[in-house]
C-alpha cells in the first residue's frame, strides 16, 4: 500500500474590524482592551457584535494585565505551535476589569502550582506584532504574601530556561513597567474608557497554519500508481455496467459498486477534447502556452487528463493519437506526445468526450 | 406536518487506521448495507445528504470522491454539510418535511488516521484569538472538565465510572473500537486521562429516512417498525469559551425542549459525549433520570469516527426503536469545542407497527 507525507500549509491573511484592530494593536503596545456590551459587561477579548442583542458595539475600555484563573488544564506535552515549549497550564483568565475570560497559557512549574482563582498576570513577548501571541503567556502573580514555595516567583520562571515561542520574554520586574494589580470593585472601575486609537494600527493579521498528513490513496489507486511506476496503465472494470475506469477509484461512480477486475489499457489513446493554458502556474516549470487534454486511452471508457507535448500547441486537435512519455526515473508520465498515426475517427471517441 | 422516520441504519467497524482503503472504499459497504435493508437503489432515493470534513482528509472537496460510492448517475439530488452527519440528517429531514421527496439517504464518514486529529480540530477555532495558540481538542475539553470538578458537578472517580460504563456497554456493539476493561491511563491533559478521552477512529455510517406510508412499507421488509422523528432541533452557543458557562449546556437543553424531549420521559438516550465529563454534563442538561438507558452502544467513548459519531447516535437510537428495545429515545449530536453546537432528536415507535 502506497503512502506519502502530505503537508497542507495556508497563511490566512485576515482583515480586522475596528474592534479587533484596536485589541491586537493594543497588545503590541502592552495595553489590553475590552468592549462594553449592552448589559454593561466588559468582554475580553473583545467582540464586534453584542453577545446579547447582536448590535454592533464599539465602546472600548482598557482592562488590567492581571487577572484571575476561572478554569485550567495542565498540558504535560506541549504540541507544535502552542505558546510554551515546556509543560504548562491552559487557562481561562478573567482579567481585572473584564467580565469574560481569555484563553491562554500559564507558565507554572507543575499542576500542583495551579488552581482556579489564582492570580496571574501577562508576560509580554519581547517582539510584538499585533497578535494574540504578543502575550507570550501568563505567569503567577500572587499578592499579599500568597506566593508559596511551590509556586516559583515571576522572576524565577523566566530564569529557569522556560522558553516561549515569541523568542524570549521581557524580564519581569525591575523595568519599571510592571503595573500595580487591580482587585475587586477597584478593578471594575479601573476598566477605563479607551479610544482604541494607536499610531500605526494593525489592520490585518496573517495566521499561518500547517497540518501534516500521511496520504494513503487506498487499494485501487495504489495499484494504479504502482503500475504507472512500472510504465503500465491499468483501469478497473465495473462488474455491472462493464465500463473500464481509468484511473480506478475502487468504485463505479455510475453503479455505486466496487470495482476490482484490473484491465490493462493504452498506452496510446485519442485526444477527445483539450484546452490551451496561457497562465504559468507557480512552481510549475512548463512554458506557456501549452495544451491540457482529455485522452481516451485505448480500452478505457473514461478519459483521463494530461499535458500534450512534442507538438506545437496550436496543432493539437480532437482525434489526435497520443502516447505517454515517462521521463527518466519518473513514477508517472510527464506528458503525452503524438504517435504519428492518422487521427481517430470522431465516431470512435464521441461517447467519451 | 408530514411524518418522517428512520427506516434503516448501518455503520462500519470503527478502527484506528484504515489506510488500506480510500474514503469511497470505506463508505461503500455501509451504503450497500443500508440500501439493502430498504430494498432501494441509490437512483430510487429522493434526496442524498452527507457530512464530512476536508480537514480530516487534508484535501479540498474530498466529499466529491466519496460520491463515487453512491453512484451519482443518472443525476441525483445531493447536498453536503461540512460537519457531523447528524446535521446532514437534519437537512434531509427538513427536505422530506417540505414534501419534495419521500426518501432520503444520509451518510457520514471520517478518516482521522491521515493527520493529527487534536491539531486538525484547532482549525475550527476563532482565527484571531484562539487558532494562533493551537489549543487542541483535549485541552479545551479538559478546561471544561476542570470547571465541572471545581463546581462540584463531578470528580475524577465519577468520570472514570462513565468510561467504564461506556466500555462495558460497548461489549454488545461489534462495531465499537474500545470494549471491555481499559485502564484509565495517564493524564493526557489534566484532569483528563486517556480513559476520559475518545479513541481516534476511522469509520462511516448511513441512515435512510422515509416519510409516511413509504416509511411503513420500507420498515416492514425486515419486520421492523419505523423510528418516527417526533422533533429535532439544533442550537449553538457563543464561540468564545470565555463567555460561556462551561458547566452547563443551555443549547442542548433548548434544542431538547424544542424537539419535545421534555414532554414525556424517554427510556433511552444516545448522547454524543466524546469526553466522560461531557456525558455527566449532558445528563444534567437533559434532566435524564437514573432509569434512562444512556449510550447502550458505548457512545463516542467506545467508537469515535469524527463527523460520523453524531449521526451514529441518531442511528443507534433509531435502531433500538425499530427493533422494539425502546419506545421513546433521545438522540444527541455535538460539534465544536466544549459542546458548542448541539442537536437533539426525539424518536418514537408506534404500537402495532
Amino acid at each position: 500500500m502506497l503512502s506519502a507525507p502530505l503537508v497542507v500549509e495556508f497563511p490566512f491573511t485576515r482583515s480586522l474590524g475596528p474592534v479587533q484592530s484596536a485589541f491586537l494593536t493594543g497588545l503590541r503596545e502592552r495595553t489590553v482592551l475590552g468592549v462594553r456590551g449592552s448589559d454593561g459587561r466588559v468582554v475580553v477579548p473583545p467582540v464586534e457584535y453584542d453577545p446579547v442583542t447582536a448590535e454592533e458595539i464599539r465602546e472600548l475600555v482598557e482592562v488590567a494585565p492581571t487577572g484571575t484563573v476561572t478554569t485550567w488544564a495542565w498540558n504535560p506535552s506541549p504540541r507544535r505551535g502552542q505558546p510554551l515549549a515546556t509543560p504548562f497550564a491552559w487557562v481561562l483568565v478573567r482579567l481585572d476589569g473584564a467580565d469574560t475570560a481569555l484563553l491562554h497559557a500559564l507558565d507554572a512549574p507543575g499542576p500542583q502550582a495551579v488552581r482556579t482563582g489564582m492570580r496571574i498576570r501577562v508576560r509580554w513577548a519581547a517582539q510584538r506584532t499585533g497578535s494574540i501571541t504578543d502575550i507570550a503567556c501568563f505567569e503567577t502573580y500572587e499578592t499579599s504574601g500568597e506566593t508559596s514555595g511551590e509556586t516559583s516567583g515571576t522572576g524565577g520562571t523566566s530564569e529557569t530556561g522556560r522558553t516561549s515561542r515569541g523568542g524570549g520574554v521581557d524580564g519581569a520586574g525591575g523595568t519599571g513597567e510592571t503595573q500595580e494589580p487591580y482587585e475587586g470593585q477597584a478593578a471594575r472601575e479601573a476598566a477605563a474608557a479607551h479610544t482604541g486609537e494607536f499610531a500605526d494600527a494593525v489592520t490585518t493579521i496573517t495566521t499561518p497554519a500547517r497540518l501534516d498528513y500521511t496520504y494513503t490513496p487506498g487499494r485501487a489507486q495504489s495499484r494504479y500508481l504502482t503500475a504507472l511506476a512500472g510504465r503500465r496503465i491499468v483501469g478497473e472494470r465495473c462488474p455491472s455496467c462493464r465500463k473500464v475506469y481509468v484511473p480506478p477509484r475502487g468504485a463505479c461512480p455510475t453503479c455505486g459498486i466496487a470495482t476490482a477486475e484490473e484491465v490493462g489499457v493504452g498506452p496510446a489513446g485519442t485526444v477527445t477534447t483539450f484546452c490551451v493554458v496561457n497562465i504559468k502556474a507557480r512552481n510549475l516549470d512548463i512554458e506557456v502556452p501549452y495544451v491540457y487534454a482529455h485522452i481516451a486511452l485505448d480500452g478505457a471508457d473514461l478519459p483521463l487528463h494530461a499535458r500534450i507535448g512534442g507538438i506545437p500547441y496550436d496543432q493539437v486537435r480532437m482525434g489526435l493519437r497520443v502516447t505517454p512519455v515517462w521521463a527518466e526515473g519518473e513514477r508517472h508520465p510527464d506528458h503525452f506526445r503524438p504517435t504519428g498515426e492518422p487521427d481517430a475517427d470522431y465516431d470512435s471517441y464521441k461517447e467519451l468526450i | 406536518m408530514r411524518e418522517v422516520a428512520v427506516v434503516a441504519f448501518a455503520q462500519s467497524d470503527h478502527v484506528r487506521d484504515s489506510s488500506e482503503v480510500s474514503e469511497a472504499e470505506m463508505l461503500m459497504p455501509v451504503l450497500h448495507d443500508v440500501l439493502e435493508q430498504t430494498g432501494l437503489k441509490a437512483r430510487d432515493i429522493g434526496f442524498i445528504c452527507s457530512g464530512s470534513s476536508d480537514y480530516l482528509a487534508g484535501r479540498a472537496f474530498s466529499f466529491t470522491m466519496a460520491l463515487d460510492g453512491v453512484g451519482a448517475w443518472p443525476p441525483v439530488a445531493e447536498s453536503h454539510v461540512e460537519t457531523d452527519g447528524a446535521w446532514a440528517l437534519y437537512e434531509a429531514w427538513v427536505h422530506l418535511l417540505t414534501g419534495d421527496a419521500d426518501t432520503a439517504l444520509v451518510y457520514a464518514y471520517g478518516k482521522s488516521s491521515p493527520g493529527a486529529l487534536r491539531e486538525v480540530l484547532t482549525r475550527q477555532l476563532d482565527p484571531y484569538y484562539l487558532a494562533p495558540l493551537w489549543p487542541d481538542s483535549v485541552a479545551l475539553a479538559a478546561l471544561q472538565a476542570r470547571a465541572l470538578i471545581d463546581a462540584g458537578v463531578t470528580d475524577e472517580r465519577a468520570m472514570a465510572a462513565v468510561a467504564a460504563g461506556a466500555r462495558a456497554a460497548a461489549d454488545g456493539n461489534p462495531h465499537a473500537h474500545l470494549r471491555g476493561e481499559v485502564p484509565m491511563g495517564e493524564y493526557v491533559v489534566h484532569p483528563l486521562r486517556t480513559g476520559d478521552c475518545p479513541p481516534v477512529d476511522d469509520g462511516a455510517a448511513a441512515v435512510v429516512l422515509a416519510a409516511g406510508d413509504t416509511a411503513r412499507r420500507l420498515a416492514r421488509r425486515h419486520s421492523r417498525r419505523p423510528a418516527w422523528i417526533r422533533g429535532m432541533d439544533h442550537r449553538i452557543e457563543a464561540h468564545s469559551l470565555g463567555v460561556r458557562d462551561l458547566t452547563d449546556s443551555p443549547s442542548t437543553r433548548l434544542a431538547a425542549r424544542n424537539a419535545g424531549a421534555f414532554q414525556r420521559p424517554v427510556d433511552t438516550a444516545e448522547l454524543h459525549a466524546p469526553f466522560t465529563s461531557q456525558q455527566v454534563l449532558l445528563r444534567r442538561a437533559l434532566e435524564l433520570e437514573e432509569d434512562v438507558t444512556v449510550n447502550p452502544s458505548g457512545g463516542a467513548l467506545a467508537a469515535n469516527p469524527v463527523m460520523a459519531a453524531g449521526l451514529i447516535r441518531l442511528g443507534e437510537a433509531a435502531a433500538r426503536v425499530q427493533r422494539g428495545a425502546s419506545d421513546r429515545a433521545l438522540a444527541h449530536a455535538t460539534s465544536g469545542p466544549c459542546l458548542q453546537q448541539n442537536l437533539v432528536a426525539v424518536l418514537e415507535g408506534e404500537e402495532g407497527e
